[in-house]
């Protein structure tokens, strides 16, 4: 792997944010609206609440959390999906870059973007509403890990589906955080699932985080087997992507598809 | 346009007699269709061999697989001697392409999409060579355009100057000047015969128009229905076939290639 082609994917992306608002904006926009949203309802819900018991930390920081997966996950995406609207793959692959100096280097953005997004909703989230990540002490870390693996690994999957479907396919990869998210208990503990979505949750690394979360901010200890188990199936995952998406580019060029890509449509 | 780029390789030198593309037995098959058919041949250092025929006659189907986006059904492809099908990624570094279907991102400026394949390909000294190749294209001035507003023949300058960043030892062109205007077609037909008299490339380049063709190629290669009809002198293929000129035999393997092929193949028995 040859850094300086894994660089100059990165640096596409950098010159892309640096020349147009409509990009750096979404980076920050949606997920300050969405701290402030949930935000002030945590806050309504407090004090509905027993006395004691703080939504802000529960509910405005598991917002958090899964915001920060999605912004990892789309970040990945968004990148890919440059190649993909400005008809870039025949320039890239027909070059001497590597599947996987083009794919770290889209992780490599993903990592920039969603750090900037997650500055961006620790900023509001701690300054308008005293959210403190003092409450999850160390755990934060792997919470974060978690969430970044999967988050990167569900980038990957859904940039081979692209691949693989054409173009049109984009429309199936923006939805997918929200139809996870009944299945992972970002608001609910998982036992309020019927048992078929419970089985679910036991496959996606996310239950996992939002489970510990509750389970420390209620006083319980916290799983950290659980975590472990969650950190695993996230790293599967992460090397179940890359093979997936190695495999979906090898069709791509045994098949024709990305020497045709540039057509809106492929299938 | 003044003062011809550095051509020079970065890469190691060739052998003497060695070939910069070698293609052997080459087939493509879709289904039942075979798009490349047994298509074997070679371009030395310093040739311009034209690969010409009618519209699907595999012209862009041969050259996605020298560029390894399109693998091959059988056969074999070596770059400077390097076999493009076991290590793709050195091979394709001795290489670059333009193409009239693959402009640069047009949301990204000249100097930028420059910098980027530039260190994708690897290029000593970027920042100087972008200059010269700005330089050398008349660029300079829309150094820090976006691609996506410059006209067609500004757009195919620029990717050309991409094609000749990390001094090829093969480039491949396909229709470089479609839509260009006479004076930069010509000016661009000078470029490429300029980079193989001056430096140790060689170029494939496809195009529909028969006296740049006769004008630039040294050798020809007439592919239809994905198989080579002829091979030959551009300027002398034509009489050796009993027709005028290389339009009148480019119509003839378009519509006729059967006879052609009769003719060839007691040539060649």
């Amino acid at each position: 792997m040859k850094a300086r082609r894994v660089a100059a994917v990165v640096l596409r992306q950098v010159y892309l944010l640096r020349g147009s608002m409509s990009r750096i904006l979404p980076l920050f926009i949606w997920v300050a609206v969405d701290m402030v949203l949930w935000g002030f309802i945590s806050r309504y819900l407090s004090t509905l609440a027993s006395p004691g018991f703080d939504f802000i930390p529960a509910l405005l920081g598991a917002v958090l959390l899964w915001d920060f997966f999605g912004r990892v996950m789309h970040g990945v995406t968004m990148a890919f999906f440059e190649d993909v609207w400005s008809r870039n793959f025949l320039n890239f692959f027909a070059t001497p870059m590597r599947v996987s100096e083009y794919v770290t280097g889209l992780v490599l953005t993903s990592i920039a973007t969603s750090t900037l997004g997650l500055m961006a909703m620790i900023v509001v989230a701690t300054g308008a509403f005293g959210l403190s990540f003092l409450a999850y002490g160390p755990l934060l870390l792997p919470f974060l890990l978690i969430l970044f693996m999967f988050g990167i690994a569900l980038g990957i999957l859904s940039a081979a589906m692209v691949l693989r479907l054409g173009p049109p396919a984009e429309w199936f990869v923006w939805p997918i955080p929200g139809m996870l998210s009944p299945f992972v208990g970002v608001f609910y503990p998982l036992s309020t699932l019927p048992d078929w979505m419970q089985v679910v949750s036991r496959f996606l690394p996310p239950s996992y985080v939002f489970e510990s979360l509750r389970a420390m901010l209620e006083g319980r200890p916290a799983h950290l087997g659980d975590l472990g188990l969650g950190l695993a199936l996230a790293g599967g995952y992460l090397l179940l992507a890359a093979w997936v998406f190695t495999r979906v580019y090898r069709h791509a060029v045994q098949s024709g598809l990305l020497a045709r890509y540039s057509a809106e449509s492929v299938s | 346009m003044t003062g011809f780029p550095d051509v020079t390789a970065s890469h190691p030198p060739l052998d003497p007699g060695a070939t910069v593309l070698e293609v052997c037995e080459l087939c493509r098959s879709y289904g039942d269709l075979q798009a490349v058919d047994r298509v074997s041949f070679q371009v030395g250092p310093r040739e311009i061999v034209g690969l010409l025929g009618p519209n699907g006659a595999g012209k862009t189907t041969t050259i996605n697989m020298v560029l390894g986006v399109l693998q091959p059904t059988s056969g074999s492809i070596h770059i400077d001697g390097v076999d493009l099908g076991s290590r793709r990624s050195q091979a394709l570094e001795r290489t670059n392409f333009a193409a009239v279907y693959a402009p640069l991102p047009g949301n990204l400026t000249v100097r930028q999409n420059l910098r980027i394949f530039g260190m994708i390909y690897g290029v000593e000294g970027l920042a100087r060579r972008i200059d010269e190749v700005l330089e050398f294209f008349d660029l300079r001035t829309l150094g820090d355009t976006r691609c996506g507003v410059l006209s067609s023949g500004e757009q195919t300058r620029v990717s050309l100057a991409k094609a000749m960043l990390n001094r090829p030892h093969l480039l491949l062109l396909d229709e470089p000047t479609a839509s260009l205007d006479p004076a930069t077609a010509r000016d661009i037909r000078r470029i490429i015969r300029d980079f193989t008299d001056q430096g140790p490339g060689g170029v494939l380049w496809t195009s529909h128009n028969m006296h740049e063709v006769e004008a630039v190629c040294d050798r020809v290669l007439f592919l239809s229905r994905g198989r080579i009809l002829l091979e030959g002198n551009p300027r002398t293929l034509p009489e050796e076939h009993g027709k005028e000129s290389l339009d009148d035999l480019f119509v003839a393997v378009a519509r006729e290639p059967l006879t052609l092929e009769g003719v060839v193949e007691g040539v060649e028995a």
